[in-house]
């Protein structure tokens, strides 16, 4: 029985967990989870991850939550080529200190960027508060000064030489603001040289297939969000937005 | 050279590293960093980590922040017992979903409710609003809630028989609330047995030690009595963006 990955690809760690296992030929049964339509919601789902997120892992019957727990996993139980998780223990520490770090920096600013710009309009029928979007960029800009001070440096990427699976999480992350025209990328050469690199590490087609959904948030209308759902986000929105 | 290990015990994570040290008998020097003095801001402690927080540690010309982090390399580098970090895969992906799924549940939470109990009335010169603290609460009480659900259940430690990594990393983040005032082991007895066997597997005279600072809120309201005034606005601002 292989592997079942359930996934929404508009979800950054979804991406970050598609891309991985689809770059390194491992088999699984990508398992549809729609968050618009609140699947991750039923009971169903609920059964796989009783977190209710996405991304999740079945594995017999074995289930495991948490991007960062399934693409370990993925890559002890695949064999994964050593540069993803490599084997030199400094070099291991620094991927997992950036992905210990990026939990509540560059993830929840990236994502409220996201919510603030596409959503609120979309969900709360009204323009997106412009001071409250600059607010959290300027957090975001913070994050990404430190990110290419600190985590990147000199290097071409973040554990040295070859693309980790710090550079596949963080560059996911950082797609979800440029998906709502926050390109921010533009105005930063070395993180722009960054992202061509893992661009080309990924693959191209590969890269693009995985972005064909976010980079479509524009497109998304009321409508398709479950009633449920809309409820749900529309009260995080509102919490977010004080 | 031994390796250094840059802590303020008055936090969960530098607990958690500390305990773990100690425990499995790894040489290391304390670097003292006292937060209410401001050192994690030094120019000295900013070329060891310059993200300016703390657990930070330094082997020779190595540097690593982030308690995950440094609480991985220690054990690789120092061949830690196997249960703290189990070489068995499923086991393994247990640990590393509970270390990942904290960072945004148990510690935001638990440390929020230690900003407004204990801090803002040390810092705001001011009590605690009782509507945040209440909602702060309930949202902790929440995430305990999936804790015993989802990532203890029924076993005698997160990953099964023996304590790991996670265990340790919870029970630190849990005694913040609790140096608070707030003692969430009350009205849980499955927690507080949990609580029990952690502490019992660390050793109670380490766990004590390593827990003086925060079960010591008068000592608290002496360092933040003397706090320097731009490091004191300083923290006021980030305790108001953090309580919105």
């Amino acid at each position: 029985m292989v592997v079942e990955l359930y996934l929404d690809l508009l979800s950054q760690p979804c991406r970050s967990v598609y891309i991985f296992a689809k770059k390194n030929n491992i088999p699984f049964e990508f398992k549809h989870v729609e968050l618009l339509k609140g699947q991750h919601l039923s009971e169903e789902f609920v059964k796989v991850n009783l977190l209710r997120k996405v991304p999740a892992l079945k594995d017999g019957a074995f289930t495991l939550a948490e991007s960062i727990a399934i693409l370990l996993y993925l890559s002890r139980k695949f064999n994964t080529p050593d540069h993803w998780y490599p084997s030199d223990v400094q070099k291991r520490a620094r991927v997992d200190e950036y992905l210990s770090w990026q939990h509540t920096s560059i993830r929840p600013q990236g994502c409220k960027v996201y919510d603030i710009k596409a959503m609120v309009p979309l969900l709360m029928d009204k323009p997106f508060p412009p001071e409250k979007l600059e607010e959290e960029i300027k957090d975001l800009n913070f994050s990404l000064k430190q990110f290419e001070e600190k985590f990147l440096q000199d290097k071409p990427f973040i554990a040295g030489g070859e693309i980790s699976l710090a550079d596949l999480m963080a560059l996911e992350e950082l797609v979800q603001p440029v998906a709502v025209g926050c390109d921010v990328f533009e105005g930063r050469s070395k993180l722009a040289e960054w992202r061509s690199r893992v661009e080309e590490a990924i693959g191209k087609e590969l890269f693009e297939q995985a972005h064909e959904v976010v980079l479509n948030t524009k497109d998304l209308s009321a409508a398709q969000f479950s009633p449920q759902l809309k409820e749900q986000l529309i009260q995080m929105l509102q919490k977010e937005l004080k | 050279m031994v390796v250094e290990l840059y802590l303020d015990l008055l936090s969960q994570p530098c607990r958690a590293v500390y305990i773990f040290a100690k425990k499995n008998n790894i040489p290391f020097e304390f670097k003292d960093v006292v937060l209410f003095k401001g050192q994690h801001m030094s120019e000295e402690f900013g070329k060891v980590n310059p993200l300016r927080k703390v657990p930070a540690l330094k082997d020779e010309a190595f540097t690593l922040a982030e308690n995950t982090a440094i609480l991985l390399y220690l054990s690789r580098k120092f061949n830690t017992p196997d249960h703290w970090y189990p070489s068995d895969g499923q086991k393994r992906a247990k640990v590393d979903e509970y270390l990942s799924w904290q960072h945004t549940a148990i510690r935001a939470q638990g440390s929020k409710v230690f900003l407004i109990k204990a801090l803002v009335p040390l810092l705001m010169d001011k009590p605690f609003p009782p509507e945040k603290l209440e909602g702060a609460i309930e949202e902790l009480n929440s995430t305990l809630k999936q804790f015993e659900e989802k990532f203890l259940q029924g076993k005698l430690f997160i990953v099964g028989n023996e304590i790991s990594l996670a265990d340790l990393v919870a029970l630190v983040e849990l005694m913040q609330p609790v140096g608070a005032g707030y003692d969430v082991f009350e009205g849980s007895p499955k927690l507080a047995e949990w609580r029990h066997r952690v502490e019992e597997a660390i050793g109670k005279e380490l766990f004590q030690q390593a827990h003086e600072a925060i079960l010591n809120v008068k000592d608290m309201a002496a360092a933040a009595a003397q706090l320097d005034p731009q490091l004191k606005e300083k923290l006021k601002q980030l305790l108001q963006k953090n309580l919105k």
